[in-house]
């Protein structure tokens, strides 16, 4: 792992800074897109490295975040089925639904378990022939090819007990809906590293020219978001509006084209309410007709779940970028980890909660 | 039982963040545990309570033991029992001599493999100079537990004139580690995960009194010990730093952690400064006397990697922990709310 290491590296770190700001002459907005960036700058505490002058907005990528309330509620309803083994990933569980979470009702006896992947959900439903097996799928297009593959396997095996809750978001069409805002102060992205480490970066030489902003694939250590920034700049001064790739060490162009196949088998996509933004066109996947076998929203009759989101939060702000957390008038407030009003307070990734812990108290 | 006010916690029932040693549990234990029996021992809210019997101080604590699954690497839920009420009496400063030893055996449980972990638990007592004197054996109906918990409550006697507690630390001293971090945590979640790693982790799980008594046979001036269990480092040293109201920093780089559990850290989603360890204790000092302690330390094997990592620099009214980070920024570090679930990638 010494190559970690090495995007960790201080020294290198500050090079990078004092790059940047050698070569800005005027403020400049960036967005990263990820929550995992998010999270990295928080904690390295980069953009306190930055000069003044570099002001970067946290994007809407974490999965746990944007995933709208209806879902929660779908996910508990399903969960409260008597018997149903529910899975799902672990930073889920705390995200408040309109009246409880997935934590409390796996304390009133509901069978809910953390798994690290669909295809464990699906080992469980094997192992469980008697009981109905449900796995939440959220995320971006991370996560979503191994709910493709967990889909896929369900078919050949046939298995009539396991079944998928489907809420997966694509990044592009986001990143659009921002851009098309009035509202829209972003200036550059930061592209997600992983996300295209998956559907490689070619969907974004359309958004990079229509909107005119420049776009780097970025990694997650301190060094990594350091050369996106500095790339980034780099364009901005420039004039230029490209798509360039800061990650080549593990983003490919074309991105994992098995992936992408297996993506396209089980997925079609859709329309789908973003928490916090509202609903963004054909920014959704879910399940194909061939797979409704496998849908867990018809098997257990949980379409016409449709819950509206509390007002007093302001998440969907944050997720674009409009405020910061602790402009928030809720945030440290009614609005805590241990009482999350939205999830950019629950999750590992959101902001809010990045803020909360590592900001707070501290000179 | 009367509560004198609304129940101030969110949840009406308890769940699982409330053993989590974060700040839920530190709620519960605030708001419910300690109004209720409250009393000059209990309020000094340390690892034991110390006594005075006749002209003897004496340590008292107790411990349960529901780990699950009931083996890893380094250890089993009968060592783990063994080890983590003694380290609560070293931690004191006490010489542990007595335990306690309750059952509590789901119906089914292998007679076998109760008397492996009884037979380990034996073997841990006598490594650390302890026997074990009384208990009690409950059986529950099958599917009512996970197979064994343990329960064991521990005396030892104060033969040193220090008064380490929280209250004790003082601006200027020295933090030391004896150990590295999460390593315990990382073990057991590999372990009930099924996740094979290349390199071996193990357990830190190991009995800490001799590293103390040694300290205090050194005539070492320790102000306060703290060991490291659920929640980890963070959590342990911002518990300290509100018992005490001082700021206690600590630097990034000085951090021992192995790099096989920083590796399964990154993978999993998990900081190790909120992991658990269970052979590993921070250690409050004069700052001159580091030197002298690290090389006491660091001739046990429990504490080889044993080093400074930080220090107190003030007095804070609310008690404050702030991590100096590698690329050169301070960042506080708060309790998390329950336990560290596990990201979604």
């Amino acid at each position: 792992m010494f190559h970690k290491q090495a995007f960790r590296n201080p020294a290198i770190a500050k090079k990078l800074v004092a790059a940047i700001a050698q070569i800005s002459t005027q403020p400049w907005t960036i967005m990263e897109v990820c929550g995992g960036q998010t999270h990295s700058i928080i904690q390295y505490g980069i953009d306190q490295l930055l000069p003044d002058n570099i002001r970067l907005i946290h994007g809407p990528g974490c999965p746990v975040c944007v995933t709208p309330l209806a879902y929660i509620d779908k996910a508990l309803a399903i969960a409260s089925v008597p018997d149903i083994i529910f899975c799902s990933f672990g930073d889920m569980l705390r995200v408040p639904s309109s009246h409880s979470d997935l934590l409390s009702a796996k304390a009133q006896g509901a069978d809910i378990r953390i798994v690290y992947s669909p295809l464990d959900a699906l080992k469980i439903a094997q192992e469980n022939p008697n009981r109905e097996v449900v796995f939440f799928a959220v995320g971006f297009e991370t996560t979503a090819p191994t709910t493709a593959l967990a889909a896929q396997q369900a078919k050949q095996l046939g298995l009539k007990n396991f079944s998928l809750l489907t809420c997966h978001v694509c990044v592009p069409p986001v990143m659009r809906a921002l851009l098309k805002s009035e509202n829209c102060q972003v200036q550059g992205f930061l592209a997600a590293g992983h996300v295209c480490a998956i559907m490689g970066y070619q969907q974004y030489h359309p958004i990079a020219q229509r909107y005119r902003v420049p776009i780097v694939v970025t990694g997650f250590e301190p060094v990594d978001i350091l050369q996106g920034i500095y790339q980034c700049v780099q364009q901005l001064e420039a004039g230029r509006f490209e798509v360039e790739n800061a990650y080549s060490r593990v983003v490919k162009e074309q991105g994992n084209t098995a992936a992408q196949n297996a993506m396209q088998q089980v997925f079609q996509t859709v329309d789908r309410n973003w928490r916090g933004l509202g609903e963004i066109p054909q920014s959704g996947l879910m399940l194909a007709p061939s797979f409704d076998a496998w849908n867990a929203e018809l098997k257990f009759n949980v379409q016409t779940i449709n819950t509206e989101e509390p007002k007093a939060c302001r998440s969907g702000d944050v997720l674009q970028g409009l405020i910061t957390p602790p402009q928030c008038p809720e945030f440290g407030k009614t609005c805590t980890p241990e009482h999350p009003l939205g999830a950019t307070m629950v999750s590992t990734e959101g902001a809010c909660a990045a803020y909360y812990r590592y900001r707070r108290g501290v000179n | 039982m009367e509560l004198t006010c609304p129940l101030p916690l969110n949840y009406q029932q308890i769940v699982m963040a409330h053993g989590g040693g974060g700040r839920l549990m530190q709620q519960l234990l605030a708001r419910v545990v300690q109004p209720t029996f409250s009393n000059d021992y209990l309020n000094q809210q340390h690892d034991s309570a110390v006594f005075t019997v006749g002209n003897q101080r004496l340590a008292f604590t107790s411990d349960s033991y529901v780990i699950k699954p009931l083996f890893f690497k380094g250890g089993d839920i009968g060592k783990l029992s063994v080890c983590g009420t003694v380290n609560d009496l070293a931690m004191s400063g006490a010489k542990p001599l007595f335990l306690s030893c309750s059952l509590i055996i789901e119906e089914g449980f292998p007679i076998e493999t109760l008397q492996r972990i009884l037979q380990s638990m034996q073997e841990t007592a006598e490594q650390a100079g302890v026997m074990i004197v009384t208990g009690d054996t409950k059986v529950v109906d099958h599917g009512k537990g996970d197979g064994l918990y343990i329960n064991t409550a521990g005396i030892g006697l104060l033969e040193t004139d220090l008064i380490i507690q929280p209250s004790s630390i003082q601006v200027g001293d020295a933090v030391i580690l004896s150990g590295d971090l999460a390593r315990h945590g990382i073990a057991v979640m590999l372990e009930r995960e099924g996740l094979d790693f290349e390199s071996e982790i193990v357990s830190d799980c190991a009995v800490l009194s001799p590293l103390v008594q040694d300290l205090l046979q050194a005539g070492i001036e320790i102000h306060c010990l703290r060991d490291l269990t659920r929640g980890g480092l963070a959590s342990c040293l911002i518990e300290l730093a509100h018992s005490a109201n001082v700021h206690i920093e600590i630097t990034e780089t000085a951090l021992p952690i192995i790099e096989p559990v920083r590796t399964a850290c990154e993978l999993l989603g998990f900081d190790p400064l909120y992991i658990a360890n269970e052979g590993c204790f921070a250690l409050f000092l004069p700052a001159e006397q580091v030197a002298s302690a690290l090389a006491i330390l660091q001739k046990h094997q429990t504490g080889q990697h044993a080093c400074q990592i930080g220090t107190v620099q003030s007095t804070h009214e609310q008690g404050l922990l702030t991590l100096s980070t590698a690329m050169g920024i301070i960042r506080g570090l708060d309790l998390l709310s329950g336990e560290q679930l596990p990201r979604i990638c």
